[in-house]
């Protein structure tokens, strides 16, 4: 039963084959069979969940009409707020934090009767590409449990390949749900800028950070996506606009007449033999779907790496100011006489973990007089670089594509210690950020060299997701043909799973 | 090249307000010098006529109509203090003694 996609438990659900209860009870007890050793989960909400199913349950019964994915369970990543329940973004700052109100997605995902079993783990405020920046240690690939889930949302991509939930949310500043998404072969969704409300989003980089779906097949992350999107008057830079039709087009994948265009400086030195191998697969399949394949350039891509490292530890110093010790979370070296500045001071220092810290700092140096012209300054002029370079190609091409990441999941503790070279994972998913566009991860096999997933990245223009949607199912259908079944069915079985 | 050294750190930390051990000052001085290197690339790109991208969206203020709405309950807004008092955060002393 947990095998299935969300689509097929919905189906069964809907004709009464199981019900809601059962259905979240199978997977708190894979939850506790497996994630002793996936640490998926920093809070599972055994309670909360199986009394929201049961609701959903009577309501069926009752003849209620009920949205597509009701009684549905879902992960939750630690970085949106639900009210009552433990919310830490992976930090000691937020330990034991119960927020008093629910994020917009949160809502939207009450109203829809999805079942939320818990929260997820992250690299700390969502600033990472391994999950090993947690606080509370790391989340294990069930690929293979040495290895790195992917960053920052290695929790909810785990839970799903592990099969702890069928669907998950995850946010995505510069590829935290793109990247873990492709290490773990998932499916992962950044909508467009806008698209998803921010509100009880615990802010990194507000003008980056996007909340979107996480599942196991593009049909999935389509119905969780109408689930959460949709203007939200809490937050001022949500798109006043009709949800793109990602569910028609996912169920239709009709690629027929469709541009794709593959950006030259996506690809080659740096991505590893395998990630090459399964992307020009990909591209023949597409080729022979209906799609006309065309080659663009972006030559401002290379800076994007650069300019991300400016812009969005800038905005983490000015957002994470609010950590203060004050109103909620951590507070230490509150003895008699002690001043709020010590209080502050001591606080943020036990509060925060390295790549935090590292972060503030820098974005702190980047905004300072005297260097804010020659780093910030600069790096907002890339981005600008990077619009244009996005909407000269979009002029070629209906949607853009490119490897995921440059590899494959790397061992845990491998690029603990360089910095640069963790933030190179991010080097083909930033730019979407950076241009606000949609971006999406979907599995496009096994590396020969190594054995594990790769990621196919589909990039659309603003608020027209429904493109990679149609892409993403048409890519989906002609490699599940070619396998027989989907990647999934090929991961190694976790010790003690249902 | 671009280096901070470990007092350029301890500078920068006191202005974020996070207190820092010595040995925390020199390794971030050192991996600073690396990181500022490689982002300072974005100096290489764009010249005078390229304008700033603050947004993804080209918005301007956003406001609601001006009606009450519901908001949280002071015990709400209260329930994940440190510490509180008459119905009020207690924080510890801001001004000096005298």
């Amino acid at each position: 039963m947990i095998r299935n996609s969300a689509s097929e438990m919905a189906s069964k659900l809907a004709s009464g084959e199981i019900t809601s209860v059962g259905l979240t009870q199978a997977h708190l007890d894979q939850i506790s069979a497996v994630d002793k050793d996936v640490h998926a989960f920093l809070h599972v909400d055994t309670q909360g969940a199986l009394a929201q199913a049961a609701a959903v349950d009577a309501k069926r019964k009752s003849g209620e009409k009920l949205s597509p994915l009701a009684g549905v369970p879902l992960a939750l990543k630690d970085v949106m707020t639900q009210k009552g329940i433990p919310t830490t973004c992976g930090s000691k700052i937020l330990e034991g934090w119960r927020p008093p109100y629910d994020s917009t997605v949160v809502t939207n995902l009450k109203k829809n009767d999805i079942i939320i079993l818990g929260k997820t783990n992250m690299d700390e405020f969502a600033m990472g590409s391994s999950t090993e920046n947690s606080a509370y240690g790391p989340t294990h690939n069930p690929w293979d449990l040495t290895r790195i889930p992917g960053g920052s949302g290695g929790g909810s991509a785990a839970a799903l390949a592990a099969f702890e939930a069928p669907l998950a949310i995850g946010t995505d500043t510069g590829g935290s749900i793109r990247q873990p998404a492709a290490v773990t072969g998932t499916v992962g969704v950044k909508p467009t800028y806008g698209g998803v409300s921010r509100y009880g989003l615990v802010a990194f980089s507000s003008s980056l950070d996007q909340a979107g779906p996480c599942a196991r097949t593009v049909l999935d992350a389509a119905l969780l996506h109408e689930a959460i999107a949709g203007h939200d008057p809490k937050d001022s830079t949500s798109i006043n606009a009709p949800v793109p039709a990602v569910v028609a087009a996912a169920k239709s994948g009709n690629v027929k007449g469709m541009k794709i265009g593959v950006v030259k400086e996506l690809n080659g030195d740096g991505y590893q033999k395998g990630v090459r191998a399964r992307f020009e697969e990909s591209l023949e399949l597409l080729a022979a779907a209906g799609a006309e394949i065309v080659e663009v350039s972006a030559p401002n891509f290379e800076y994007a790496l650069a300019a991300y490292y400016l812009i969005a530890p800038s905005e983490c110093s000015s957002n994470l100011a609010r950590f203060d010790a004050m109103r909620y979370g951590l507070r230490v070296g509150d003895n008699d006489g002690a001043s709020a500045e010590s209080v502050m001071n001591l606080t943020r220092e036990v509060g925060f973990g390295r790549e935090v810290k590292r972060r503030i700092i820098l974005g702190t140096y980047a905004l300072s007089s005297g260097y804010y012209d020659a780093y910030y300054g600069s790096a907002q002029k890339v981005r600008t670089l990077i619009t244009q370079d996005f909407n000269k190609a979009f002029e070629k091409a209906d949607v853009l594509v490119s490897p995921t990441c440059p590899t494959t999941a790397f061992k845990i503790g491998e690029k603990a210690n360089d910095p640069l070279a963790m933030y190179l994972n991010d080097i083909a998913t930033i730019p979407v950020n950076m241009a606000g566009i949609g971006g999406m991860s979907l599995p496009s096999g096994i590396a020969e060299e190594d054995g594990l997933p790769v990621g196919f990245q589909i990039m659309s223009p603003v608020m027209k997701d429904e493109r990679m949607y149609s892409v993403g199912a048409a890519l989906e259908a002609a490699l599940h043909s070619k396998w027989g079944a989907p990647l999934l069915s090929t991961i190694p079985a976790l010790a003690g799973s249902k | 090249m671009t280096s901070l050294s470990r007092d350029d750190v301890a500078k920068l930390a006191g202005l974020a307000r996070i207190e820092m051990s010595d040995e925390e000052l020199v390794s971030l001085s050192n991996e600073f010098t690396v990181i500022l290197d490689a982002v300072a690339r974005v100096q290489e790109v764009a010249g005078a006529d390229v304008a700033a991208t603050s947004h993804p969206l080209p918005l301007r203020n956003v406001f609601r109509p001006d009606v009450v709405i519901p908001s949280l309950s002071p015990a709400d807004a209260l329930s994940g203090a440190p510490a509180q008092e008459e119905q009020r955060f207690r924080v510890p002393q801001i001004l000096g003694e005298e």
